[in-house]
């Protein structure tokens, strides 16, 4: 199960606790978290469900290419970081 | 005690002058205008001030007598083939052309090179002027380093120069810091660079890049004029100092009531002696408990007081851009310009504070006429 941790500063605005998951992909793994955490995916995604121009998520410590399709591959022991981008301002 | 303050604004540039009244706007130019930055160089007086027109680009005026005229002189451009990296939305992940963006530091060099200008821009090009602002080359040898490529936005879309520092015993070492980018020094004038960050830590990655140098959020970098060997850092997660010329970080964890910030000014003659303007961290960004204080530490940080006297009570929320706060060549006048566009000076140290006005745009740069 690959574990997905979201960054401290979304917990002002909702809760988003660590969480482990399954899933080929970082679409797949954020899909789970979603389906207990609806609310959550509005914050993180956008309308298009893009990842957010002002968020990051790096996977294994490795920042993710693809911020609109979400493909990016995982494995059963990735960490998956869902962080604000300080360009954001 | 310095008599002059230039105030860059989202709507002009404001000079302040002190006669036998005290403190009072002397001149307003560039009306409407965005001032991202300006410069008094007191080597030979001549005054910059730095414009983002928006629709219009970003431009560079210049004035040789105070700001009775000006000129637009030369912008830095970056030359043809120079690129950042991809649009976060980009579908090809290929890097696209650099273009100023803006002008985030503007630094005069040595005495021993009248002439000299160094200007940090967003996206992160350092550029160099050996006539006062006719022409401008790109530093090359910082921006063809694979590790620029790295470098990401901190509260721009682009990273940014935002704090350049000439050594005032040795105008080849210069140290520059990049939101976000760490710090990163020559010691030959340009000829080579070194990123000199270790110690600072960044709690906005995963905690196995948590000291990686080259991803640090340094708001603002200054440097002792006493005691060039310390530098100080108000970081993203903090505040950093360095007494071996920033070979090694040690984080302070006594500046009261918050170690974030943007802003942090050094005495010019007592390195352990610096002030900072705190807030609540990372995206809420007031003043704690919604009360504006600037924050003195006199014993290197280990310490700090919280200073009201003459500064708004509750239900301030001014926050402090990282040019906003100065301090004259006595060290005792600092001067201080926030957000909402409220400006206060101390003329004993941050002791107490005068109001200078509450009615100004959006401060993003002060700075005293030093000579």
């Amino acid at each position: 199960m690959a574990r997905v941790v979201f960054t401290a500063n979304l917990e002002r605005h909702l809760s988003c606790p660590e969480t482990t998951v399954s899933g080929d992909s970082v679409r797949e793994a954020l899909d789970s978290v979603f389906e207990t955490h609806q609310q959550l995916r509005g914050y993180v995604l956008d309308d298009q469900n893009r990842l957010r121009q002002h968020m990051v998520i790096f996977v294994d410590g490795a920042m993710i290419v693809d911020r609109i399709h979400l493909s990016d591959v995982i494995t059963e022991k990735s960490e998956i970081y869902v962080m604000q981008a300080l360009s954001g301002g | 005690m310095s008599s002059q303050i230039h105030i860059a604004t989202r709507k002009g540039l404001f000079r302040l002058d002190r006669n036998s009244n005290g403190w009072g706007i002397g001149c307003y130019d560039f009306e409407g205008a965005h001032v991202s930055m300006m410069l008094h160089d007191h080597r030979d007086g001549m005054t910059y001030a730095a414009l983002n027109h928006g629709h219009f680009g970003v431009k560079l005026h210049r004035s040789n007598d105070s700001g009775e005229n000006w000129e637009e002189c030369a912008v830095p451009v970056y030359p043809e083939g120079a690129e950042i990296g991809a649009d976060p939305f980009s579908t090809d992940g290929k890097p696209k052309p650099a273009s100023l963006s803006e002008i985030w530091a503007l630094e005069p060099g040595g005495a021993d090179q009248p002439k000299r200008l160094w200007c940090g821009t967003i996206p992160g090009g350092l550029f160099r002027s050996d006539d006062g602002g006719t022409s401008w080359q790109l530093v090359e040898s910082l921006w063809n380093l694979p590790e620029r490529l790295q470098w990401f936005g901190g509260g721009k879309d682009h990273p940014g120069i935002h704090s350049i520092c000439v050594h005032p015993k040795n105008s080849k070492h210069v140290a520059v810091s990049i939101s976000c980018g760490g710090v990163w020094v020559t010691e030959d004038e340009g000829v080579s660079w070194h990123c000199k960050a270790d110690g600072i830590r960044a709690d906005y990655v995963p905690p196995d890049q948590a000291n990686d140098p080259n991803i640090q959020d340094v708001h603002r970098l200054v440097q002792s004029p006493s005691q060039p060997d310390t530098y100080w850092a108000q970081h993203h997660n903090g505040v950093f100092r360095t007494t071996d010329g920033a070979h090694s970080w040690q984080e302070l964890s006594g500046i009261q009531p918050s170690p974030f910030g943007f802003a942090v000014a050094v005495h010019p003659k007592q390195p352990d002696t610096a002030w900072f303007v705190p807030a609540i961290k990372d995206e809420c960004r007031v003043p704690v408990d919604g009360q504006f204080v600037i924050t003195r530490t006199t014993d290197g940080g280990k310490t700090s007081e919280v200073l009201t006297k003459g500064l708004p009570g509750a239900h301030s929320y001014d926050i402090v851009y990282r040019h906003a706060l100065d301090i004259d060549g006595t060290g005792n006048c600092l001067a201080v310009g926030s957000t909402t566009g409220n400006f206060w000076i101390s003329e004993d140290g941050g002791d107490s504070w005068q109001t200078i006005s509450t009615n100004l745009p959006p401060i993003y740069c002060v700075r005293f006429t030093k000579t």
